[in-house]
Parts: structure tokens; sequence; C-alpha cells
């Protein structure tokens, strides 16, 4: 074991693992954080703390981290390269980690024409895949980015997005390929809804062996309603949702579509449960977490393995 | 080239409400390539200010000049006979040409009558699109001749990221995937394996981080 992490406990099991997501609220609400948080309790194996997603202030991921840890659950911090330099996010993950938060989520995040702060710089000191090196460096090495020794370097376990459906297509193996060089141990992808597509870049991820080197975790969120699968369709930059699914949400009654979102999130999971290279699956349920539970049963991934 | 645009006229109007006499100073390179800032603006500013005052029922005095490189203090002393009894200086020129000017005439405020934007290049007639952030450590090398970092929205070293769809930025249907047109370029020249180097982080100190930057050329300078 890299770290102490119980992700990586679960995932070196050889067991699915099942990873989610909690946002922080908009304002100092400890318990905004804990209700969803609690939600999730049991059902997954640890919980991703987003970074100022979609470019908008939130409680940062590291408080509302320290929050999950406090109750028992393990977070997984993310964070993003667009608003911090690297001594900003070194002192961060020395930070969490000493708050007991060893895993942590590399990404370079939204750009803030997206959210509500569109007149502020952005960093991006370093990219996501520099990022990942850096979490790595620290870990294995225990030396900051500048070639210092650190003091009880921090242990994480270090994630990376990958975005299977963006363009050039070509590129998308090969970008993993990057991360996984760079130290990435797990991965979660973009929401998957074209299965196919999808399919196929597995395929091509096992064919380069990279499943064997990172835990791959496709990113399943369910649709709540026919709007919500028009809006990720036309309108989430990277986002790949076939027709069919915008249609068969669109053919049930408006009162069934959120039951049918979960069905479709579940066949999902059924059906990827059986690709080669899959190591657990991270369900963002947005602003539905509560939603969670029920899919990881249906799902057939209850009871959580005891690792700790 | 350094691009550049001019400001709306109101708020050049503003800036020289208070005064009597202006000099009105254009520059003879890039600002004029760019059509911002050369002899051709400077006679179109000189006279939308003069008709905007005049409707005021203020006759303002503007004199006229546009200098050969406003960013060369060689020529920037050109004015001194014509400064005498200005009461403001407005420089059409880039961000360099403005300060040079401020530099050599310590006493008569100076006003820019355009918004420097970028080092960049024509598309074609009447576009100009950014090229370089002058980091100071170029990499177009590696990088199959298109520069990430003035290119990329998210400065990606190491792109493109998710956001990339048909090769646009996430951003705006109007750029292009600096990481897209690198990966074209990579394939064309046959250099498709360079793409998976990762490219360590960078040093910025030979960029902004280093802090106001200069160049000393030993050989040269007296």
């Amino acid at each position: 074991m890299k770290t102490e992490s119980v992700l990586e406990k679960v995932i070196k099991s050889g067991r699915l693992a099942v990873t989610s997501e909690c946002g922080p609220p908009r304002g100092a609400v400890a318990q905004k954080v804990i209700e969803k948080a609690e939600m999730l309790r049991g059902y997954v194996d640890a919980v991703n703390v987003t970074d100022n997603q979609t470019a908008m202030v939130r409680m940062s991921s590291f408080a509302a981290g320290i929050l999950l840890k406090q109750i028992g659950l393990h977070p997984v911090l993310q964070m993003v390269t667009r608003d911090r330099n690297r001594l900003a996010m070194q002192a961060d993950i020395i930070g969490a980690y000493t708050h007991g938060i060893n895993n942590m989520l590399c990404l370079s995040g939204d750009h803030p024409q997206f959210g509500d702060h569109p007149t502020a710089a952005n960093v991006h000191d370093i990219d996501s895949i520099q990022f990942v090196q850096m979490v790595r460096k620290m870990r294995d090495e225990g030396k900051f980015q500048g070639g210092a020794d650190i003091q009880n370097p921090p242990k994480m376990f270090v994630g990376a997005a990958a975005n299977p459906f963006a363009d050039p297509y070509e590129l998308r193996v090969a970008r993993l390929a990057k991360k996984v060089a760079a130290g990435a141990d797990f991965v979660q992808t973009q929401c998957i809804y074209n299965l196919e597509k999808f399919e196929q870049w597995m395929h091509s991820v096992c064919e380069r062996g990279l499943h064997e080197k990172c835990a791959i975790l496709p990113g399943i969120t369910p649709l709540k309603s026919a709007a919500m699968a028009r809006y990720m369709k036309n309108k989430v930059p990277g986002m790949d949702v076939p027709q069919q699914v915008v249609d068969r949400m669109a053919g049930v009654a408006k009162e069934k579509q959120a039951a049918e979102g979960i069905k479709i999130c579940v066949e999902a999971i059924h059906r990827l449960k059986e690709c080669k290279g899959i190591a657990g699956f991270h369900i963002m349920a947005i602003e539905w977490e509560q939603k969670v539970p029920q899919i990881v049963e249906a799902a057939g991934l209850y009871p959580r393995p005891q690792v700790d | 080239m350094i691009t550049a645009e001019r400001k709306p006229l109101e708020e050049i109007i503003n800036c020289v409400k208070p005064f009597e006499r202006i000099l009105l100073v254009g520059c003879n390179e890039c600002v004029t390539v760019c059509a911002a800032g050369g002899r051709k603006e400077v006679g179109i500013v000189s006279s939308a200010l003069q008709m905007a005052f005049l409707k005021q029922g203020k006759n303002l005095q503007i004199k006229e000049h546009t200098l050969e490189r406003q960013c060369d203090p060689e020529y920037v002393e050109e004015l001194s006979t014509m400064i005498t009894g200005v009461d403001a200086v407005v420089s059409m020129a880039c961000g360099c040409g403005v300060q040079e000017v401020a530099r050599r005439f310590k006493t008569v405020p100076v006003f820019p009558a355009v918004n420097t934007k970028f080092m960049g290049a024509s598309e074609r007639q009447g576009i100009w699109a950014e090229r370089c952030q002058g980091c100071g450590d170029c990499l177009l090398g590696v990088t199959g001749g298109i520069c990430p970092i003035a290119r990329c929205s998210k400065q990606l070293l190491n792109g493109p990221c998710g956001g990339s769809g048909s090769g646009k930025c996430e951003i705006s249907p109007d750029v292009d995937c600096a990481w897209h047109l690198i990966w074209e370029r990579l394939k064309a020249l046959g250099l498709q394996d360079r793409y998976e180097q990762i490219i360590p982080a960078k040093d910025w100190r030979t960029g902004r981080g280093g802090g106001p930057r200069k160049i000393i050329r030993e050989d040269l300078a007296e």
C-alpha cells in the first residue's frame, strides 16, 4: 500500500470501489456538508469534496473535507490548479494530510468564465498532469516540488480526471497514459452516458495496460429529468449524451422521469461491471445525494467491503 | 507585434477635459500596423475630440505628431520642442510608448488613448490574435510551433483538457483549442510520439514571476 487510504485498500482488494460526491455549500454552514455526507454513509468508500466547482465560490474543499473526516467519512480532496499556485497547493496538501485526509483528485478546474467571478485571474501555475507529479513526488520522494525535504510527507492516494469523449478523440487514451505516467493511482471519468464509446475507450486503455497501473472509475450521474438530459447534451462542454438517452427520458411522463433516470444509471453500472479494466464507480448525484444508497443497492454494490 | 485597440472616445474626452492644449502622439510601429494608433488614427481622434469639444463650446488646441518609434528615447526626444505650452500628452502608442513619454517629460501628464492588448499576429484583414505571452523560455520547439501558454485558456502544458470539442475551446466557439492545433501539427510533422513526453512544471522566473524583466547586452550596452 502506498497510503493509509481506505479507497486504496478497497481497490487493492480487487472489489469494485464506490465513490460519490459532496459539493460544499455557498456559505459557512457546516450542517449542510454533514447532512449531505450522512446520506452517503455506509454506501461509498470515499466522498469527493469539490473545489469551487463550476468556478463558483464555495466552502473550501479542505474545510469541508475536515468536516467529513470528523464524522468518520473518507474525503477525496479535490483541488484545481485554477485558484492556487504551487506554494498554496502544497501547503493545503500538507494541511489536509495533517487532518487525516489521504485521497486527492488533481484537476485544472472550470474556466472562471463559467462561474460567478468571471473577472477573476486564472492561476494555472502548473497543469493537472504536473499537479499529479507534484503530489506523487511529495509522497514517494518526500520532497516539495521545489526540491526541499518535507517533514512527515503527506501520503496521498492520487487521483486524476479523464474525459473519454473530448476531442481530439485519438488523444484521450494518450492523455490518460500521461496522467498514469505522472503517477495517478486512480482516475474518475466524466459522466458516462455513451456506454459504447466508453467501452471502446476502455478497450484501448486495457490494450495499453493502463488499467493495471491505475484504477479506472467511470463517472455515473443519474438524470433527474429530460430537461437535464438535454442540458447535459447541449450545454456542458465535453459531455456526450446520446440522443436515445434524451428520448428515453422524454418518453416517460414528467413525474416518472426521475425514476427513469435512476433506472438508466443502474443499468449503466450493471453493464459497465462487465467491462474489462473497471475498478469501481464514481457516482455523482448532483444535488441528489439521497439517491446514492438506492443506486448503490440496486447496482449490487452494497454492502461495502470492510477493509479497515 | 504588440496589438492595441483605441479606447472609447468618451474615456479619452474625460481625460483631456481639464486641459486647453494637448499633444496627441502616435507611433509608426505596431499600433500603425494594427490600425490603432498610427498617423491616420491620430488624425481621426484629433478631429473627433475637436468636434466633441466644439459642441460644448470649447476650443481644444491639438498638436498632432507621430513618432517613428515611441518606445525609443531617441525618437521621443523629438517631442521636446513640441511639448512647450502643452498641458497634457495623449499617447496613441502601446503602454511602452506611453511610459517612455512619461519618463522623458516628468512634469506633463500623459494619458493613454489605446488599450494595449497582446503580442499577436494578423489572422486575416482586420483580425489579430494572441500568439505569445513572453514567458522568456520559448517552448515552441516542443509544441509544434503553437504556444499553449498564450493560446490555451488554461495554460495547460500537457493538454488538451476535457472541454475541447470539434477543435474549439470550451470558453468560446471562436477560440481554437491550442492542444488540438498542437496535436494536428505534431501529426503533420510525424512527431506524434512527442505528445506523451510530459512537459515539466514551468520555471516562471523567466516570465513575470521573476519580477520586472530587463535584457542587458554587455556587447551593446554603453
